[in-house]
């Protein structure tokens, strides 16, 4: 049976879009799919060897408040001082109590599975990015590079 | 409950790392083994179906007891 192949492109930074490119290149590794994430722009962070990503409640209705504090803290409140902490920390709690796998855990499981994780060049110049800041085993490429798979690929997503 | 050659015990964690240490023992046993997963993630019955399904690995069993999910995978 011929390897299937999924592509990934991760373009967001945040805690909670961390999760989807990690979560289905690893389950689709376990699955037995050969799999490639190319990381652009914000999603460069997702690379980094300490991550500091967040969450934010700004623009972002649908996101789950506890304790009724949409209501106490309308729109406007959202973006007090201290709130992306807070919610940031408040998540993480949440999600280690309900036994979700960290960021670095499901990207670890990721590299041990062979998923190939490539860093977007074109961001790393344009934002002047430290590559040393960036985890070991991932490699550099541009729009070309992320096509010689995905032009082979069975499922390609963009996140 | 069949016999099986190895037990995982995934309580208490969710998708999908029940299925990410399942793939993980199963690459420690021999083909025709029995893996013994429980896990407590409502996710993971249709997940672990679908695993077999796609690895062709087979799903032996697939049952609830207590609360908790018990699967026995054979190892292709």
């Amino acid at each position: 049976m011929e390897e299937k192949k999924l592509a990934i492109i991760a373009t967001k930074g945040s805690l909670d879009w961390a999760y989807p490119p990690f979560i289905l290149a690893s389950t689709a590794a376990a699955l037995g799919y050969q799999v490639q994430v190319f990381f652009t722009f914000y999603g460069l962070q997702l690379l980094k060897k300490k991550l500091s990503l967040e969450v934010t409640p700004l623009g972002n209705p649908g996101m789950p408040m506890p304790m009724g504090m949409d209501k106490w803290f309308p729109v406007l409140g959202m973006a007090l001082p201290g709130m992306q902490a807070m919610m940031t920390a408040m998540m993480k709690d949440k999600m280690k109590k309900k036994g979700v796998a960290s960021v670095e855990e499901l990207r670890e499981l990721c590299q041990e599975a062979e998923v190939k994780l490539i860093a977007c060049q074109m961001t790393v110049d344009l934002f002047d990015m430290d590559t040393s800041a960036f985890i070991e085993g991932i490699e550099y490429g541009g729009a070309a590079t992320f096509f010689e798979f995905a032009g082979e690929s069975d499922i390609c997503l963009y996140i | 409950m069949s016999a099986f050659d190895q037990e995982l015990d995934a309580s208490g964690l969710n998708c999908p790392l029940p299925i990410l240490r399942a793939k993980k023992t199963l690459a420690s046993l021999s083909s025709g083994q029995v893996l013994h997963i429980i896990a407590t993630d409502p996710g993971s019955v249709k997940d672990f179906d679908a695993f077999a399904k796609q690895t062709g690995n087979e799903l032996i069993e697939s049952r609830e007891e207590g609360g908790k999910f018990h699967f026995l995978i054979k190892k292709a």
